[in-house]
């Protein structure tokens, strides 16, 4: 037997074989170190890289900048672009009307759409209020259409006669054209984005409410105060946290939302952020709109740090504790039916009224038209007709439309896929790795796609891919820079699920396993993976339902060789067929919501947790 | 049987040093328990062992291995050190039936069927759980989980056995049976066993030889009995026993050591200040006066069944007495009192070590 004194202790030198084969063999030890490191570097590349290279570009001069400088050197330090949109008299229509623009929808959706959500949260959570079941499931359903069903079912009731085409339903039964600012503009667009938002809002707010245990409050009962006080004293300051980040997280799909504001706004030429960033892009502007999408991601890292400086002590003395407590339900007494209807006639404006109109919209053989006489399934089966739509054939015979939809699915299966891939890798690094240096960052750039608004992380992505890096050809055009920044948009969501995931896991099921003599790649999809299925199934539903009716984030990378359905929808309604655009939006969200009951039916009610958490 | 040998082992998180240049050896067969306060290095070093934690120094051998050097750069994966460990948690991997539970990792090693099947049937009838095979983790008492964490044990076969606290989250009757138990699979798989628990009574009942650690460094190394009679130093005095042992702190005068209202022969050669203990149950009580013992006043008492630990002042100083059988006193009641002598220890306030008995 080898004795100690032929061992001695102590470190061999720095470079020595024998310490760089300990080093080698320590790092074999620990998966997590090595998956920490390659995810880390990939995230670096797809989020860091890109957000440098528009402030470099934004801050050179480019080829295109030729025509208003002809004697600039390309890629040399320049001002030009801040200038313009800062300083020039262009500048007005270019930032400052849009900022304005873009705020004030911002204010005022956030204040309505949050308002309307905690009161519902409040009814859903805390009252009697009947049907809660078939409620709670229905109000997820905005969630699951694309923020901008709204905006089309407005102008099918509201349309008026100002850039010509059909009337709307209101001037056909009625003869009267609503003005302006009822069709287009400020008042519609923040009408039919806080009847979209007020669902994010709704699942933040009821998340953090049924964690309020009733006891804090049956205790401040004890202590003598009474209904009012209770609420403002007790309940209020511990939902302050869920309050704020529904308010920050709305404000920023606001600032980056894109569909909404070009159908409603840019017929009257209401600019925000990003119609204005897309404007500059077609335009061949990319310089303006970098400068743009770097100001909206600086307004959100303001808008989230504001928010964490006022409510970060706060949130350390949020009692969740995790476990199962009763919920004392206060009786709405003699309001009990009126609330209950006033739900129900909120969901049939939000939901079924705006696919209803979409529906009887995609029916109607002449646009405007809506007696019974003019209804057709032509947009639906129609083989194509030359005095119709353009030739253009109905949705089930179209190929570009059967074209795009296959890239939908396609579309939303991958992102999912890798997706939760990279989020369990993600997690598990993030959460094995605790105490090192590496998990801290790793977390950070994880969620770092958070701050940037959607157009702006496309705008950035068209400044990075547009040209081939190193061994990585051009992406621009391709469907895999899609699956690319849906993935990377998702990734804050899915990798806060797979950390949620892997902190379940306690660390000795994994290394029990190790002892045992089992290695990594088996522990991994013998223990880690079935433990974490229903966390990562409900982040890559999410992540599916998410790449399935997203527009504005990928609005500026597509191309007629990888268009999607969320895209079609877009072009049919720039060139007023509407017909074709309610038929096409329809298919899209009936194919969301079968998936995600498929899936929630598979996985066994799995899922809805995790859309809660979001 | 392996043997396993520590030595300079060191270990610090930050700057926090959770081991300090421990060495160790365990013989071949033995139980050794490592016992001390939370917080003081014992799970580390377990930990070190099965080769989930990696020292910042050392040399580990396994039998005649080494598995950790870093001196030599040797780092062996616990995956390949073949050793096995119960966790506190039992570490049941809650989406598998009892017999996948015990089974994953042999199939791992590419047993045949027959044989899986054989070793899993062994292992259910020596923890008596031949009938929940089927079930799941969460179906199961915290008793029979730890009774399948073990039987996973055995059916691997390990030369070495490493338990991390099996017993803390079991309630106490369940604990004292369990006991039991792991003390006859250790006699059964013949197994160098390393156990590791902050329970003294624990130590005590099943270790061939105990190591006290506090902030990680060993304070003694012996067996249960040395530990309990002649602590080293007045840490593990006062770590072992319950009631806690009663100490005494003065000057020598005289041949003597004088400590508030009592007065206390010492051997010889001692001098200076000084600090004495005696167990409580080293102590013999007269409820009726005696000539030469110590009169004291009864402060509290509380009898635990077979026991009866009654507190009391002499004068200004107080003294746990620890009787047999229930009595009931009153407060404030006169009692006497008289040392065991052969029984007392004394340590050197200053170092705190021991200085030898009287």
């Amino acid at each position: 037997m080898a004795s100690i004194s032929q061992q001695p202790a102590g470190k061999p030198a720095l470079l020595s074989g024998r310490n760089l084969g300990y080093q080698f063999y320590r790092l074999k030890n620990r998966p997590e170190v090595v998956i920490g490191a390659l995810c880390l570097a990939f995230l670096g590349f797809v989020v860091l890289v890109p957000l440098f290279q528009i402030v470099r570009d934004a801050l050179t001069y480019q080829s295109y900048d030729l025509a208003y400088v002809p004697d600039a050197e390309v890629g040399a330090f320049t001002l030009f672009h801040l200038d313009r949109v800062f300083l020039q008299p262009i500048s007005k229509a270019l930032f400052i009307k849009p900022l304005l623009n873009s705020l004030s929808m911002g204010v005022a959706v956030t204040a309505i759409a949050v308002t309307v959500g905690s009161g519902l949260a409040w009814l859903m959570v805390r009252t009697n209020i009947k049907f809660k079941g078939v409620f709670s499931a229905m109000l997820m359903f905005p969630y699951m259409m694309p923020s901008w069903v709204m905006a089309l079912a407005w102008l099918i009731l509201f349309k008026n006669d100002r850039i010509g085409g059909a009337d709307g339903l209101l001037t056909s039964m009625f003869g009267v054209q609503p003005p302006n600012w009822v069709s287009y503009g400020f008042f519609p667009i923040v009408i039919t984005l806080s009847l979209h938002y007020y669902a994010y809002a709704y699942l933040l707010i009821s998340g953090a409410l049924a964690t309020v245990d009733n006891e804090l409050e049956e205790a401040a009962a004890t202590c003598g105060m009474g209904k009012w006080q209770r609420a403002w004293r007790i309940t209020m300051p511990l939902l302050v946290p869920a309050l704020g980040s529904a308010i920050v997280l709305t404000f920023i799909r606001i600032l980056g939302t894109f569909g909404t504001p070009a159908l409603l706004g840019l017929p009257v030429r209401f600019f925000t952020f990003s119609t204005q960033i897309y404007a500059s892009i077609n335009a061949r502007n990319q310089g303006d709109a970098y400068v743009l999408a770097l100001v909206l991601i600086v307004m959100a890292i303001t808008f989230i740090w504001i928010n964490s400086r006022i409510i970060g002590v706060r949130k350390s003395y949020v009692t969740m504790t995790g476990k199962g407590f009763r919920k004392r339900e206060s009786d709405l007494g003699i309001w009990q039916w009126p609330a209950t209807i006033g739900v129900i006639l909120f969901l049939i404006m939000t939901v079924a009224l705006p696919l209803l109109l979409l529906l009887w919209e995609s029916l109607t053989l002449t646009s405007g038209n809506y007696s019974f006489s003019n209804l057709t399934t032509y947009f639906w089966v129609g083989e194509g007709n030359v005095n119709l739509a353009y030739g253009e054939p109905g949705v089930l015979h179209n190929k570009g439309i059967l074209g795009a939809l296959g890239n939908s699915i396609k579309l939303g299966f991958s992102a999912a896929l890798f997706n939760g891939m990279l989020g369990l890798l993600v997690g598990y690094a993030v959460v094995r790795g605790r105490g090192l240096r590496m998990s801290k960052w790793l977390e950070g750039v994880a969620f770092a796609p958070y701050i940037f608004p959607s157009i702006a992380l496309g705008a950035i992505y068209i400044g990075m891919f547009s040209t081939s890096i190193g061994p990585l050809p051009a992406l621009y055009g391709t469907f895999a820079i899609l699956v690319l920044i849906t993935v990377i948009k998702n990734l804050p969501f899915t990798s806060r699920t797979g950390i949620a995931a892997m902190l379940q896991i306690d660390k000795s099921l994994e290394e029990t396993a190790r002892v045992q003599g089992i290695g990594w790649f088996r522990r991994m999809f013998r223990i880690i993976i079935p433990l974490s299925m229903s966390g990562l199934v409900a982040g890559m539903l999410l992540t599916f339902i998410t790449a399935m009716r997203e527009l504005s984030l990928i609005i500026l990378l597509l191309s007629p060789g990888n268009m999607v359905l969320t895209g079609v929808i877009f072009g049919y309604q720039e060139q007023d067929m509407a017909q074709h655009s309610g038929a096409v939006t329809l298919m899209l969200v009936l194919i969301i919501i079968v998936v995600s009951v498929l899936v929630r039916v598979l996985s066994g009610r799995a899922g809805v947790q995790g859309l809660n958490n979001n | 049987m392996e043997q396993i040998r520590l030595s300079g082992i060191k270990k610090s998180y930050g700057g926090a040093v959770a081991i300090e240049n421990l060495d160790l050896t365990v013989h071949s067969g033995e139980f050794l328990t490592i016992l001390g306060p939370s917080g003081c290095g014992k799970t580390t070093t377990l930990r070190a062992i099965a080769g989930l934690e990696e020292p910042d120094d050392g040399v580990i051998q396994l039998g005649d291995t080494t598995v950790f050097s870093r001196h030599d750069g040797v780092i062996i994966p616990p995956e390949k050190r073949g050793l096995g460990l119960i966790f506190q948690s039992y570490a049941l991997w809650p989406h598998m039936s009892v017999a996948k539970n015990i089974t994953l990792a042999l199939k791992e090693q590419k047993l045949s069927a027959s044989e899986v099947e054989n070793r899993l049937t062994t292992a259910l009838e020596m923890v008596q759980m031949g009938d929940l095979r089927n079930r799941y983790p969460s179906e199961l008492s915290g008793g029979q989980q730890q009774r399948v964490a073990v039987a996973r044990l055995i059916a691997l076969r390990p030369a070495i056995l490493l338990m991390d606290e099996p017993l803390s989250n079991l309630d106490a009757k369940l604990r004292t049976e369990m006991r039991a138990g792991l003390k006859r699979l250790h006699r059964d798989l013949d197994a160098t066993t390393v156990y590791v628990t902050h329970d003294q009574i624990e130590a005590l009942t099943l270790s061939d030889r105990i190591i006290v650690m506090n902030e990680g460094r060993i304070m003694q190394e012996g067996t249960p009995y040395d530990i309990y009679h002649h602590p080293a130093n007045l840490f593990v005095a006062e770590f072992i026993g319950d009631p806690r042992i009663n100490l005494f702190s003065g000057v020598v005068k005289a041949g003597r050591l004088e400590c508030g209202d009592l007065t206390l022969p010492v051997r010889g050669g001692l001098s200076g200040k000084l600090t004495a203990s005696v167990r409580p149950e080293s102590i013999n009580v007269s409820f009726d006066t005696k000539p030469h013992w110590l009169e004291v006043k009864v402060e509290n008492v509380q009898p635990t069944g077979a026991d009866t630990i009654i507190q009391v002042h002499a004068g200004e100083t107080p003294i746990t007495l620890l009787q047999s059988g229930f009595i009931t006193l009153d407060v404030g009641a006169p009692l006497w009192v008289n040392f065991d002598l052969t029984t007392l220890n004394f340590y050197d306030p200053e170092t705190t070590n021991n200085l030898g008995q009287a």
